[in-house]
């Protein structure tokens, strides 16, 4: 087919599927703090409250649009509009699986290749910090000017001990693209130990992937390094003068910067598509096993439910999930779905991390974020990729 | 209007950077805040840049793109330290302008 | 399609350099000069330089340019202030200044032999293993001179705009 449509089919798809996970990790970050707090969360908006996503669009749609008089228009305007644009882009060079035929038609699940992917996530996420800090100065006010520079110099320290802890499983996988990255991690060690950089020799990138957790943390203003925009402290800081869809905007891009820097994790560091072990053993079977897990479990909670309309959603959802596991086994589509399986569980399980750190820990206060970042972060980046260069070198 | 060739001709690529560059000596010679003085010579040191990689693909081999990197690095230390130095004589003479740090004329 | 490319992209270069050097507030500056350093990527992506575009989003419009903008928020600094200065000597030096430079450029460019076009593909040697090939076998001297440079400028800064303590 031709690139052009062939591309901007691609991009329709992942354009439409990167906004529904957006609007539906809210909701399960939402249930998972809810039940860390044991309390329940959205249950009112359709079952569970799995519409309430669309209600919070419709809200913040049809929300009154404030322009205050003494803000600065043109960057008031272009604040939202940077952060969102290089949020969205950043997934163009993310693959989600490997090369599928659909219909004769072969191409890969990846919206373009780049050569230097990694540098591009990378300067993307630094051109990032220019949606806050103009957010902070143009609004004018003390309060979020002090939240948008101290936010953007949260996000530039944090850069330099993730740029560090990207570059040392570079040192052992040996190329920028992201498709050869996670081709370099494929096979097993002894017939059953994925070549994950993780796991791999010489020198097993746990420490680096520590460190790049923790940097992207703070590079995405989230717990608990999300005291620049907390609602509690400086009256929630560089948003304080948006509203409606500019606010909903800055949202976005926080959601996005997520699940952006949750795929970088896994290419880099989880192997990407990669099974966790070989396909001899069966690692086939491994969606529709949870997925059958799943549907047992929410027939087993239907039978005797401790709310009453659970008598008939639970059940619904368990035949979904027996449909779900019954197309995994369908030949023809699993080889498409079964990468992509494997790269949504990895992506998965960083976000449920995600939530799951913003359910328990307190915040940093300002200054032991910034002394974190340049006195433990920073050096220890160092030395690990100091010592991956020196085992990749003696190896 | 003049058919446009399907590849752009390395001169184009020479003469926008040397357009880039008289903005820049016009951007240093005008304007009096020193923050702007000091952008305008990182607007003639970018299309500086730009002449490099373009002479660089003529030649085939790769020179101009480490020359180009080089003057990034040299770049940025000299922000790093310039602002620096706008800062301290900002505390001191608490003003921004050009023409008001004037002590050493006459 | 090249072509095209091109002049998009040295148009917004262009125009967002003529705003730099016209606008009243810096920070409206500081924004124009990341859309320059912005469609010089591109260019030099058409060039061939990938590390190098790469490089000047990371390093220039990345780290740099937030400098610039950190600064000016700081200082907050204000509009400048108009001057006793002639009004045509701006608004009439500025182009002519840059009409003059690119004729001298136009009549050095016809003075000498006509060059190839740039076709986007032709130059393979910018990614970023021929890069760091040269960086770290030919050019290693310079490359630890700037590192040495660095860590210089990065104690000057900190002991120019530190607190005094008295």
């Amino acid at each position: 087919m031709n690139f052009l449509i062939l591309s901007l089919i691609k991009a329709a798809v992942v354009a439409f599927v990167l906004m529904t996970t957006l609007a539906y990790l809210q909701w399960i970050e939402r249930k998972v703090i809810a039940h860390i707090q044991l309390r329940v969360g959205p249950r009112r908006v359709g079952p569970h409250g799995l519409l309430q996503p669309l209600a919070d669009v419709i809200k913040l749609l049809t929300k009154e649009d404030i322009l205050p008089s003494h803000v600065n228009k043109v960057f008031y305007f272009l604040a939202p509009f940077i952060a969102v644009f290089f949020a969205l882009i950043a997934i163009s060079v993310i693959p989600f699986g490997g090369e599928v035929n659909i219909g004769g038609v072969k191409t890969m699940m990846q919206l373009t290749d780049l050569n230097i992917g990694v540098l591009f996530i990378l300067g993307l996420s630094g051109m990032g910090v220019y949606g806050v800090a103009l957010a902070g100065w143009a609004s004018n006010n003390k309060y979020a000017l002090i939240g948008g520079l101290r936010s953007s110099a949260q996000m530039i320290s944090y850069e330099l001990p993730m740029a560090m802890a990207i570059a040392a499983p570079l040192l052992m996988l040996n190329t920028l693209s992201f498709r050869q990255l996670v081709d370099a991690q494929s096979g097993f060690y002894f017939g059953f130990i994925p070549r994950w950089t993780i796991f791999q020799g010489p020198f097993p990138q746990v420490i680096s992937f520590l460190l790049f957790g923790i940097a992207v943390f703070a590079e995405t203003n989230r717990v608990p390094f999300d005291l620049p925009e907390a609602e509690n402290e400086l009256v929630a800081g560089f948003h304080v003068e948006y509203s409606s869809m500019k606010f909903a905007a800055f949202f976005m891009a926080e959601y996005a910067n997520m699940v952006t820097v949750s795929c970088v994790a896994t290419l880099l560091f989880l192997g990407g598509w990669q099974p966790l072990f070989p396909a001899e053993y069966g690692s086939k079977y491994i969606p529709t096993l949870i997925f059958l897990f799943g549907a047992v479990m929410c027939f087993y909670h239907g039978l005797n439910p401790v709310r009453a309309f659970d008598r008939i959603t639970l059940p619904v959802a368990g035949v979904v999930f027996l449909g779900i596991a019954g197309i995994f086994l369908v030949p023809m589509l699993s080889t498409i779905l079964l990468p992509l399986f494997w790269f949504a569980a990895k992506v998965g399980v960083i976000l449920f991390v995600y939530m799951w750190v913003r359910g328990t820990l307190p915040r940093f206060r300002y200054d032991q974020l910034m002394s974190f970042a340049w006195t433990f972060m920073f050096p220890a980046a160092v030395a690990n990729l100091f010592v991956t260069a020196l085992l990749v070198a003696l190896s | 209007m003049p058919a446009i060739p399907q590849y752009a001709p390395l001169s184009w690529y020479l003469m926008l950077s040397a357009i880039l560059f008289a903005l820049g000596v016009a951007g240093f010679l005008f304007r009096r805040n020193i923050i702007t003085v000091f952008m305008s010579i990182e607007l003639m040191l970018n299309a500086v840049n730009l002449s490099f990689i373009a002479f660089s693909y003529k030649q085939g081999q790769n020179d101009g793109h480490i020359y180009s990197f080089f003057v990034m690095v040299v770049a940025a230390a000299e922000a790093a330290v310039g602002l620096a130095i706008i800062l301290t004589v900002f505390k001191n003479r608490q003003t921004l302008e050009i023409d008001e740090v004037s002590s050493l004329k006459n | 399609m090249d072509a095209i490319l091109f002049l998009i992209f040295a148009t917004l270069a262009v125009a967002c350099a003529v705003n730099l050097v016209l606008q009243k507030h810096p920070i409206a500056s500081a924004i124009s000069l990341v859309g320059v350093m912005g469609s010089l990527a591109v260019l030099y992506l058409l060039l061939g330089g990938e590390f190098i575009a790469m490089a000047q989003l990371i390093v220039y419009a990345g780290a740099i340019m937030v400098l610039f903008v950190f600064v000016i928020m700081l200082l907050n600094a204000g509009i400048e202030q108009r001057t006793g200065r002639r009004l045509w000597v701006t608004y009439g030096g500025v182009p002519m200044l840059a009409v003059l430079i690119g004729m001298a450029a136009y009549i050095v460019e016809r003075a000498l032999p006509p060059t190839e076009a740039v076709r986007f593909g032709t130059f393979q040697h910018g990614n970023a293993f021929d890069i760091g090939e040269r960086l770290f076998k030919v050019y290693v001297l310079p490359f630890e001179a700037t590192s040495i440079l660095i860590l210089v400028a990065i104690l000057g800064a900190i002991v120019l705009a530190r607190k005094e303590i008295s």
